[in-house]
C-alpha cells in the first residue's frame, strides 16, 4: 500500500492529482467520464467578484502541441457560485478548490471573504497570472510588489489555505514566488499560461481576437518543469506544478522536480478521463520503484 | 416545440472503421463501430462526437464531427467528413480496419414540433447536409413529411442526394447553375413557399442569409453552428456564441440554436 497523502498548508489531499482551473468546468461536465472522488481535489473555473462575459469570439487557436485561449475569465461570479454552483459540489466526494480572479486586491479579498462567510471551500487559488484580461490578472503577478499586493490582501480575509499562482511571463519567477511567501501564501502554483500569438497568414489577420493568448499544452512542459524546480528551491511552501502534463510520467516530472501536487489542464479537453490514469499511474510507479510514500519523491531528482 | 433527449451519457468509446467512402476530393464518409462490438450510444439528429486525430504531427485537439447517420440495424455511426486542414484529412486518409477514439453523443439536436403536418425544410450547404440526412430520416419515420433544400458550389460538391431523395423531395442550387437552380439557396424557389420550421446548417454566411429569409417569411429556424472547439464539453469556454443570453458554449447550449436566441 503506496501512501499518496499530500498537504498543502492546511489542506490535506488523498493524492498530489489536482485539475487546472479554467480546464474543468466546475466538476460536473467531467462526472460522465471518471468519479471524481478519485482525485486529490478539483479546482474550478476562475471566479471574480462580478459577472464576466469574457472576451468575443474567436478565442482559441491549436498550435503545436498545444493551444492558445483568450477566455478572460468567463464567469457568472462568486455570488452565483455559493448560490447555484456549490450546493452541488459536495455530491462528487472530492475537495473542491476556488480559482479566483479580480482587478483589484480588495476584489480578490472580497471574493475569498463571501467563500469564507458562506461555504466550507478549504482552500483558493489566487489567480494573478491570467494573461488575457485587461485590468488586474498577469498586472498583479509581473511584480513582487503587485503579487504581494494580493496576497496580503487575501490572506487577511480568508483564513483556509491560500494558493498563489504564479505567471511565467516574468523575468525571475523565484522573486515572485518569495513576495507572495512573505505574505502569508500557504503554496504556490505554476505556471500559468505563457503568453503567445499566432496568425491565419491567408488572411493577414491575428487568430484570436484579443491578438495575444495564453499558451498551454505540452509545448510549454519543458518551461514549467524548469520554474518548479527553480521555485521549489527558493521558497519553503509547497509548489503545485502544472503545464502540459498529459500522463503520469508528465507528472511524475514536476514531483521530482520539487511539486507537492500538480494540476492536469489541457490534457483534460483531449481525454477526459486522464485524470484519473495519472492517479493510477503514479500509484503503480511508486510500486515499481519501491517507494512507500509519495513525499520521498517531492523534489528527489538527482542533479 | 421539444428538445429531443439530451439525458444520454456521454461516453468515451473506441470504433473501429467498417467502410471508408471517398465520395468526393474533399469530402470522406467513415461508417464505423465500436470496436468492441457493444452497442452504439443512441444520439439525437444534430448532436456531434469528438474524435481524436490519429497521428498527426501537427495537430493537438479532437475534432468535433457532427453524425450523418446512425444505422441501428447495423450498429454503424456515419460521419461525413470535410478536408479542412490537417486533423481532418488525416481522418479522412484513415483507412478501414483502423480504430477511432469518439466522445459521443456531445451538444443538444433539432427541437420538432408537436404538429406533424408541419411544412418542414432541412437547408444545407455544402457539408453542411451531414446532420440534416440524419434529421431528416428520423423526421420521416416519425411521420414527419421534411423536404431538403441543398445548396454546393457545382454538381460535383452535391453530397449524399440519392439518400435524401429517399426520405424527401430535395430542391437544389448550384452556384454555376450544373444542377438544379442556378445561384444561392436563398434564391431558390422553394423558399418562396410556405414553411413552419426551416432547418439550416451549413457556412456562417449560409446560414444568416437563411435566418433571414425565414424571417421575411415568417417561419421559425434552427441552425446547427460549428464554432471552433477545444474540449466539446464545456469546460474550456473557447466554442462561445454570443446570445441574447451573452456569451455561451455552443457544445453544450449548441451547437442547434433557434435564430431567436442569437444576435444574428
Amino acid at each position: 500500500m503506496v501512501n499518496l497523502n499530500v498537504n498543502i498548508g492546511k489542506l490535506a489531499l488523498k493524492n498530489p492529482v489536482l485539475t487546472a482551473s479554467g480546464t474543468f468546468g466546475y466538476g460536473e461536465e467531467f462526472a460522465d467520464f471518471i468519479s471524481l472522488d478519485r482525485l486529490g481535489g478539483y479546482i474550478v473555473k476562475g471566479t471574480t467578484l462580478e459577472p464576466r462575459q469574457g472576451n468575443p469570439y474567436p478565442r482559441m487557436a491549436e498550435t503545436p502541441s498545444g493551444m492558445l485561449n483568450a477566455v478572460g475569465l468567463q464567469n457568472k461570479g462568486v455570488d452565483y457560485f455559493i448560490k447555484e454552483i456549490y450546493p452541488g459540489l459536495s455530491a462528487y466526494g472530492s475537495v473542491p478548490i476556488v480559482n479566483v480572479s479580480g482587478a483589484r486586491p480588495e476584489d480578490y479579498a472580497e471574493v475569498c471573504r463571501r467563500l469564507a462567510d458562506n461555504t466550507d471551500i478549504q482552500a483558493v487559488e489566487i489567480n494573478i497570472s491570467c494573461p488575457n484580461v485587461k485590468q488586474g490578472g498577469m498586472a498583479f503577478g509581473t511584480t513582487a510588489a503587485g503579487a504581494a499586493s494580493v496576497a496580503k490582501a487575501v490572506r487577511g480575509a480568508f483564513p483556509g489555505t491560500v494558493i498563489v499562482k504564479l505567471s511565467p511571463n516574468v523575468t525571475d519567477i523565484t522573486e515572485i514566488a518569495r513576495a507572495v511567501e512573505g505574505e502569508g501564501a500557504d503554496a504556490v502554483s505554476l505556471i500559468n499560461t505563457l503568453m503567445g500569438m499566432a496568425i491565419d497568414v491567408e488572411r493577414r489577420r491575428p487568430c484570436l481576437s484579443t491578438v495575444t493568448g495564453g499558451l498551454s499544452g505540452p509545448a510549454v512542459r519543458p518551461v514549467a518543469v524548469r520554474m518548479v524546480w527553480q521555485v521549489a528551491k527558493a521558497v519553503s511552501i509547497p509548489v503545485i506544478g502544472l503545464g502540459g502534463i498529459m500522463n503520469g510520467r508528465d507528472a511524475l516530472e514536476f514531483i521530482l522536480a520539487g511539486a507537492t501536487a500538480i494540476e492536469v489542464g489541457t490534457a483534460n479537453f483531449i481525454d477526459p478521463a486522464v485524470t484519473v490514469k495519472i492517479v493510477d499511474y503514479i500509484e503503480d510507479y511508486c510500486i515499481r520503484h519501491n517507494v512507500s510514500d509519495i513525499n520521498e519523491l517531492i523534489g528527489a531528482v538527482d542533479c | 416545440m421539444s428538445d429531443m433527449d439530451k439525458s444520454e451519457k456521454k461516453v468515451i468509446i473506441d470504433c473501429r472503421i467498417v467502410e471508408r467512402v471517398p465520395l468526393h476530393n474533399l469530402y470522406t464518409l467513415l461508417k464505423l463501430t465500436p470496436a468492441d462490438g457493444s452497442l452504439l450510444p443512441s444520439a439525437e439528429p444534430g448532436q456531434f462526437v469528438q474524435i481524436a486525430v490519429p497521428s498527426s504531427r501537427s495537430t493537438f485537439l479532437r475534432r468535433p464531427i457532427s453524425i450523418n447517420f446512425i444505422d441501428k440495424e447495423r450498429n454503424e455511426l456515419w460521419l461525413l467528413i470535410r478536408r479542412a486542414g490537417d486533423g481532418t484529412n488525416a481522418l479522412c486518409d484513415t483507412e478501414a480496419g483502423a480504430v477511432l477514439n469518439l466522445i459521443m453523443p456531445l451538444g443538444n439536436g433539432f427541437g420538432r414540433p408537436a404538429d406533424k403536418a408541419s411544412r418542414l425544410l432541412l437547408a444545407g450547404g455544402g457539408v453542411g447536409i451531414a446532420p440534416l440526412y440524419y434529421l431528416g430520416y428520423e423526421l420521416a419515420c416519425m411521420g414527419y413529411a421534411p423536404e431538403y433544400l441543398i445548396g454546393a458550389r457545382s454538381k460535383t460538391d452535391l453530397l449524399e442526394v440519392e439518400l435524401l431523395s429517399a426520405v424527401g423531395p430535395v430542391h437544389i442550387s448550384t452556384d454555376d447553375g450544373s444542377y438544379g437552380e442556378h445561384g444561392l439557396v436563398t434564391h431558390n424557389s422553394v423558399l418562396s413557399k410556405q414553411w413552419d420550421l426551416i432547418y439550416c446548417c451549413g457556412p456562417a454566411p449560409m446560414m444568416k442569409a437563411v435566418a433571414a429569409k425565414a424571417r421575411e417569411i415568417g417561419s421559425e429556424c434552427e441552425v446547427s453552428l460549428e464554432n471552433m472547439m477545444a474540449c466539446g464539453l464545456g469546460a474550456c469556454l473557447c466554442c462561445v456564441e454570443n446570445t441574447v443570453k451573452g456569451n455561451v458554449c455552443v457544445c453544450t447550449e449548441g451547437p442547434v440554436f433557434n435564430i431567436n436566441q442569437l444576435t444574428w
